[in-house]
């Protein structure tokens, strides 16, 4: 098996002002990160808002170049590869489908317009390959004409995928593709990727908050955490033994659509994470019920518990 | 028992011809958690608004029994339901950024209420939003009074809402989607807070949501609803345990759960999307995307009694 996309110790912060007078302060919003996804593989990545998440599926498209490391696509550098290349390899499917297609616009130029930015491609056959990719995401031809206000939510979000999808790319990039949708629109769009990548051997990135949603689509999982990975796993050893003390949180707090089960306790207290002041020694130690001196002063970075990657000291002990 | 809140036949219209409420009905009893569940532009939202006379202008609004106690909801003046709104009818939004004012601190957000319906003073209002504070779950109150909603987390800010919303001591608390723009952890934390405070002050609550796990988890009675109109109703045990009416079998089947959905089967899914509905719309609004609608379908559908308390809105139900 290839490697689709390799990611080694990516870093990346942001400074902010909290008022005119404040002192600026630094943000690490992806603070070291490597993985490294087989092609045809679905990493599912996870966690609360403001970990990091967005900012590291930036810097996989090359919207965003990281402080520091390295993302190699198919083997070759990201930095040195020029736009119409990565644009080829890669692309992105986002969240909110009506901020994401340009209102003026007609659909047939929206998803032809990565084909005319490669150059070299008669309008006619520019048409006809938009046509052919928006029938292959369930929709009918006859939509080129019209404009993405016409268009339902679910609609649109299958426009966004066509757009990707026009290029042939090898990779794509969804940030929260379903997070918009109703619960029945979602569960098409779900099945669409599914569908798209079976046949077309595409590789995702998928960036979630809905653990349920990637534990359906993803191979592998990781749990990212102020910054950094703090569990990643296949998506069934994650799913069925979690090991990090965060992870177990998340999938406590889902709430399935089972009766008669009470709400959990997930025990994270009112400490909430803040990218502008990680915490010394294990990051996420002040939410931890289960925190010990040595979790206060140092780092479990890199910890290997068995088979994974698992960022806590304690995570080869048996579940408690 | 009497509910606290009850609506016979609801409808309300919007100028542009939409019938956003097509006939909804619902009762909510004391210490009760009714859920109002269903995909955007379901009309969920408005019923409540109408509920609060809330509808914006030029919104018309009809109902055979619309009554909260014994007050008669209909024939209640703007000065008579501004007397009930907030005090003994409170509300909680699904954005608390957007619902608190920024320009003021939470103290003083939180007794306006307090000193609008109870006439009392600024000092007894901040001594009784501390009292709420910490009764929500927050550390400091005092400290938290003097600040403004930007200094807060949104978990914080929703906590805050729910300690405002409780100020006059309400008997009805409806909330709308009050966890939808919050992380999964601090839903949780969120949900057991409302279900703790709705158990120990005996509180009705209406709760609007499109969480069919939220449903399942908070809800006694469950009523969904399917452009405007309540398509099935019944105890959380009855619906999804014996789901009559196709829409609700089939947003069931679109959400996957962790560890039982089979991983490499696709999701089940409802194909097409929600028809316009005017006043004139006759027939049941989701046959085109039922797959076993018929001829009958288009005409007029009675509503079916499945058991008891539990009702449908589907031709396939015996009578």
């Amino acid at each position: 098996m290839s490697i689709a996309v390799e990611v080694r110790d990516v870093r990346r912060s942001f400074t902010r002002r909290d008022g005119i007078f404040a002192a600026r302060s630094s943000i690490r919003a992806v603070d070291g990160v490597s993985f490294s996804l087989e092609s045809g593989g679905v990493l599912g990545i996870v966690g609360e808002s403001g970990c990091g998440k967005s900012t590291l599926g930036r810097m996989i498209l090359g919207l965003q170049p990281p402080d520091a490391g390295e993302i190699l696509i198919e083997g070759q550098s990201l930095a040195s590869m020029d736009r119409r290349t990565r644009a080829r390899l890669i692309q992105p499917v986002f969240q909110d489908p009506f901020s994401s297609l340009n209102p003026r616009q007609r659909i047939g130029d929206i998803v032809g317009l990565p084909l005319a930015a490669q150059g070299a491609i008669s309008g006619a056959q520019q048409r006809d390959q938009a046509a052919e990719m928006l029938t292959r995401v369930g929709l009918s031809a006859a939509i080129m004409e019209r404009f993405p206000a016409q268009l339902s939510g679910g609609q649109r979000q299958r426009v966004a995928i066509a757009r990707a999808l026009v290029l042939r790319p090898r990779i794509v990039i969804c940030d929260e593709p379903t997070s918009a949708l109703d619960v029945s629109v979602q569960a098409q769009i779900l099945n669409l990727l599914a569908e798209l990548r079976r046949d077309l051997g595409l590789t995702y990135v998928f960036i979630s908050h809905n653990l349920a949603v990637v534990e359906h689509i993803a191979t592998e999982v990781a749990v990212m955490y102020l910054g950094r990975f703090v569990e990643c796993a296949p998506s069934e050893a994650l799913f069925h033994d979690p090991r990090h003390p965060y992870t177990r949180a998340l999938l406590a707090s889902v709430l399935t659509a089972e009766p008669g089960i009470p709400i959990p306790d997930v025990g994270l207290g009112d400490t909430y994470p803040d990218p502008a002041n990680i915490p010394n020694g294990c990051r996420f130690h002040p939410r931890c019920r289960f925190a010990q001196d040595r979790c206060r002063s140092e780092a479990p970075l890199g910890h290997i518990a068995g088979d994974r990657l698992v960022e806590c000291w304690y995570a080869d002990n048996d579940s408690s | 028992m009497k509910p606290v809140l009850e609506i016979e036949n609801l409808r309300v219209g919007f100028p542009d011809g939409t019938a956003a409420v097509r006939g909804v009905s619902l009762r909510v009893g004391r210490g009760e958690t009714h859920c109002l569940v269903g995909e955007s532009g379901c009309g969920k939202s408005v019923t409540a608004l109408a509920a609060m006379n809330l509808l914006p202008r030029g919104a018309t609004r009809s109902a055979d029994v619309m009554r909260f106690h014994d007050e008669d909801l209909t024939r209640l003046s703007e000065r008579q339901t501004s007397r009930l709104r907030g005090a003994r009818m409170a509300m909680i939004f699904q954005e608390p950024m957007t619902s608190l004012n920024p320009a003021y601190t939470i103290g003083s957000q939180m007794t306006e209420v307090f000193q609008r319906h109870r006439h009392a003073t600024r000092a007894q209002g901040m001594d009784r939003a501390a009292e709420l504070l910490e009764r929500v779950g927050i550390t400091a109150p005092g400290m938290r009074l003097a600040q403004y909603p930007h200094q807060l987390s949104g978990g914080l800010r929703q906590r805050t809402m729910i300690a405002m919303a409780l100020m006059c001591d309400p008997e009805l608390l409806i909330a709308d989607e009050p966890t939808t723009a919050l992380d999964v952890t601090v839903q949780a934390q969120i949900l057991r807070l409302l279900q703790t405070l709705q158990r120990e002050l005996g509180l009705a609550v209406l709760l609007i949501t499109h969480d069919l796990g939220i449903v399942a988890r908070m809800a006694q009675r469950v009523s969904v609803m399917y452009a405007g109109q309540v398509v099935e109703s019944g105890s959380a045990a009855d619906l999804f345990g014996a789901p009559t009416h196709p829409y609700t079998r089939g947003l069931l089947a679109c959400i996957p759960i962790p560890g039982k959905t089979p991983r490499d089967q696709p999701l089940g899914s409802i194909p097409g999307s929600v028809p316009k509905t005017g006043a004139e719309f006759a027939g049941c609004a989701f046959r085109d995307r039922c797959t076993y609608a018929t001829a009958d379908c288009a005409g007029t559908i009675p509503h079916r009694t499945v058991a008891t308390d539990h009702r449908t809105l589907c031709t396939m139900v015996p009578a």
